[in-house]
């Protein structure tokens, strides 16, 4: 696996750019943006609000299309791929989570986790068996038959995680995941995002807050839609057991 | 299972909002209960007349003396001499009549040891039953040798028997018909109402005697023509023509009355069932027409179920791009709103159908027309429904399969 990681990345982009017309006006969000993360990273990614952030993660999540350059997930080319193809890999090997949750508001936390599992093509094997693992996975077991008004904030972001691990991804993508949450809800979040990284999961996590990065293994900084700094972080925060 | 998806996030979305769901279904709701109550009395009166022919036979022309209005009634039986006992076998003789019989009819009064009752007592030929399409139900028709001969035999209708005879037991027992006695030899099978050819009467009540016999003792002869018959009954052969058979019949008869050409007749050759068929067709036309104007309304409320989807769409536009994010398919999410206004569409067909039953049972009760709510007007009503729901469903579906996920996601 070390060997894999070295020579082919999960996630690569090159010379990635997205541009945003409105009208006569044109906002330049990414521009020309390199990246490669590896297997088994942990990376988070900062910067100044409106500098791309949110824009990348939306083309890493095979959301968005870019308007040039190329990025590939697992070796292949996301150029290349139909709208099924996209929301297949959606489906299986990408899991999102959200500042807002986007939970479903009428449907509990069990029906939530489930649905990734029944769009799935593949065999999903015994489908509620699995949701009831995941929400286990996050400590939720006991408020599965919870709709999202009835869970705190913190809790219903745990379900969203659930949801997006569902079909067992390989990467895992949050896009400001404890921007509504309190410090103690967000370091119980991180570390469950450790845990999961620990157990291989290739983790991307965008945020501003410092001490959220302190998680992550390597830090990438934005600005004005480029990487202004790249660092590893060899001695990132351990989950101090939580 | 991706159709298991559709169906229950199609129920949600629609008992989310019932009173809304309601209103939309309005418009399909008016239209299946009119497609029904259309249909329904389209059938009934199709079948009304169906049973009419089948009463009547289609293949049977009938020969009266005299002319004949449009409206298809003898104007008055006295105009133009009758025909007599050698016209019918002329006809009987020509090749492609099958069976035919004279007839002579009139209302008369028969008494049993019992009762009294006023029926209609008709004289036929041996040919009569197979011409009419009566069936012995107890005891036997009269023959050729007791038509030749005369007996003093009966056959009864079921409304005759059962009136003279209210205990049963009519046949071997005797009636005597304006003093003349007969024996009761059959008793027939029931025939029902009949309003067709202008005849609007119960043809179970009569008494059927041979012709000879109630020419020389109920009706009397006629003074200018003798062994007379008021009309003559014949049975065309199957598949052969019966528009042909009329003419035929006609020309031979005009010789044999020495009409010359030119002139007008002094007969007339019916086919009831023709008269009944070209009801039938009328009626046909009207029901046509009443069902275009439920389907037109159909499609109205089809329009009303596609705004409504349309504005689901927009509504739920971040549900549909948290769908996609999650690895929804544009088919899956095609599917879970077609399956909406489909679902939709059918309810609102249930709730009209049960509309619509109470509307026919009204109209039977109020029109004493017979109605048929049969399987066929129940498929069609609830398929025609499914129809609105996947045609108008499919464009708005259409519109939310794609939706570009992100633009959906951030939509507020
Ligand atoms: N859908 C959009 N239409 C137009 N402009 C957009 C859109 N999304 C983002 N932008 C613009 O692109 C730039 C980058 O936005 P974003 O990637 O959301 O930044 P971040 O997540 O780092 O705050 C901003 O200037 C933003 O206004
Ligand atoms: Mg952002």
């Amino acid at each position: 696996m070390p060997d894999m990681t070295e020579t082919r990345p999960i996630i690569s982009c090159r010379n990635l750019s997205r541009v945003y017309r409105m009208g006569d006006q044109e906002v330049r969000a990414l521009d020309g943006v390199d990246l490669d993360i590896h297997a088994g990273e942990f990376v988070a990614i900062m910067g100044p609000s409106g500098s791309g952030k949110s824009s990348l993660m939306n083309l890493i999540g095979a959301l968005d299309r870019p308007t040039s350059g190329e990025m590939w997930i697992n070796g292949k080319a996301l150029s290349d791929m139909s709208r099924d193809e996209l929301a297949d890999l959606r489906n299986e090997t990408l899991g999102f989570v959200f500042q807002q949750f986007n939970l479903l508001p009428r449907q509990d936390a069990f029906q939530n986790v489930r649905l990734p599992l029944r769009y799935a093509r593949k065999d999903a094997g015994d489908i509620d068996a699995r949701a009831r693992e995941c929400l286990e996975l996050v400590g939720l077991g006991t408020r599965m038959d919870h709709r999202p008004m009835q869970l705190s904030g913190g809790q219903q972001q745990r379900v969203a995680i659930a949801r997006a691990l569902a079909n067992r991804p390989r990467i895992l993508l949050a896009d400001e995941p404890t921007g509504a949450l309190d410090t103690k809800t967000t370091d119980e979040i991180m570390h469950l995002m450790q845990d999961l990284n620990r157990q291989g999961i290739t983790v991307v996590v965008i945020t501003h807050e410092s001490e959220v990065a302190q998680y992550a293994s390597r830090q990438i900084h934005f600005r004005d839609g480029r990487i202004e700094s790249d660092t590893a972080h060899p001695e990132f925060k351990r989950a101090s057991g939580g | 299972m991706k159709v298991g998806l559709a169906t229950s996030s199609a129920a949600e979305a629609l008992f989310s909002n019932p009173l809304r769901s309601l209103l939309t279904m309005l418009g399909i709701i008016i239209g299946v209960a009119s497609v029904m109550v259309m249909m329904s009395i389209g059938e009934g009166a199709k079948a009304q007349i169906e049973a009419q022919i089948s009463s009547v036979g289609a293949n049977v022309l009938t020969l009266q003396p005299g002319n004949m209005n449009r409206g298809g009634r003898n104007q008055g039986g006295g105009s133009g001499r009758p025909f007599n006992e050698a016209d019918v076998t002329a006809v009987s003789e020509l090749p492609f009549v099958q069976a035919a019989t004279g007839v002579l009819s009139q209302q008369a009064n028969a008494v049993s040891e019992d009762a009294n009752w006023v029926s209609n007592i008709q004289g036929g030929g041996a040919g009569f039953f197979e011409v009419n399409n009566w069936k012995v139900e107890e005891g036997r028709e009269f023959s050729a040798q007791e038509v030749q001969g005369g007996a003093a035999v009966a056959v009864l209708g079921k409304t005759a028997a059962a009136n003279l005879f209210p205990a049963g037991g009519a046949v071997g027992q005797r009636i005597r018909v304006n003093s003349v006695p007969m024996e009761v030899i059959g008793i027939l099978e029931s025939k029902g109402q009949s309003g067709g050819g202008g005849m609007g009467m119960d043809r179970d009540d009569t008494v059927i005697a041979p012709l000879s016999m109630v020419r020389n003792r109920i009706t009397g002869g006629n003074r200018w023509v003798s062994r007379h018959v008021s009309r003559i009954q014949l049975l065309v052969q199957d598949g052969y023509d019966v528009l042909e058979a009329q003419e035929e019949v006609t020309s031979m008869m005009r010789e044999r009355r020495r009409i010359q050409p030119g002139d007008q007749d002094n007969f007339a050759v019916v086919n009831f069932a023709d008269m009944i068929k070209q009801r039938a067709a009328a009626a046909e036309t009207m029901s046509m027409l009443l069902a275009f104007t439920a389907a037109v309304s159909l499609i109205v409320g089809g329009v009303g179920v596609m705004n409504i989807m349309l504005v689901s769409v927009t509504e739920r536009t971040r549900e549909i791009g948290l769908r996609m994010a999650i690895g929804a398919r544009g088919g899956d999410i095609l599917l879970q709103f077609l399956f909406e206004a489909v679902v939709l569409c059918t309810l609102g067909g249930l709730i009209g159908m049960g509309i619509g039953w109470i509307g026919v049972f009204a109209y039977a009760q109020i029109a004493a027309a017979p109605m048929m709510v049969s399987p066929i007007i129940i498929a069609t009503a609830l398929g025609a429904a499914a129809s609105v729901g996947l045609i108008f469903g499919f464009f708005p579906a259409r519109r939310a399969a794609q939706l570009d996920p992100i633009q959906a996601l951030r939509h507020d």
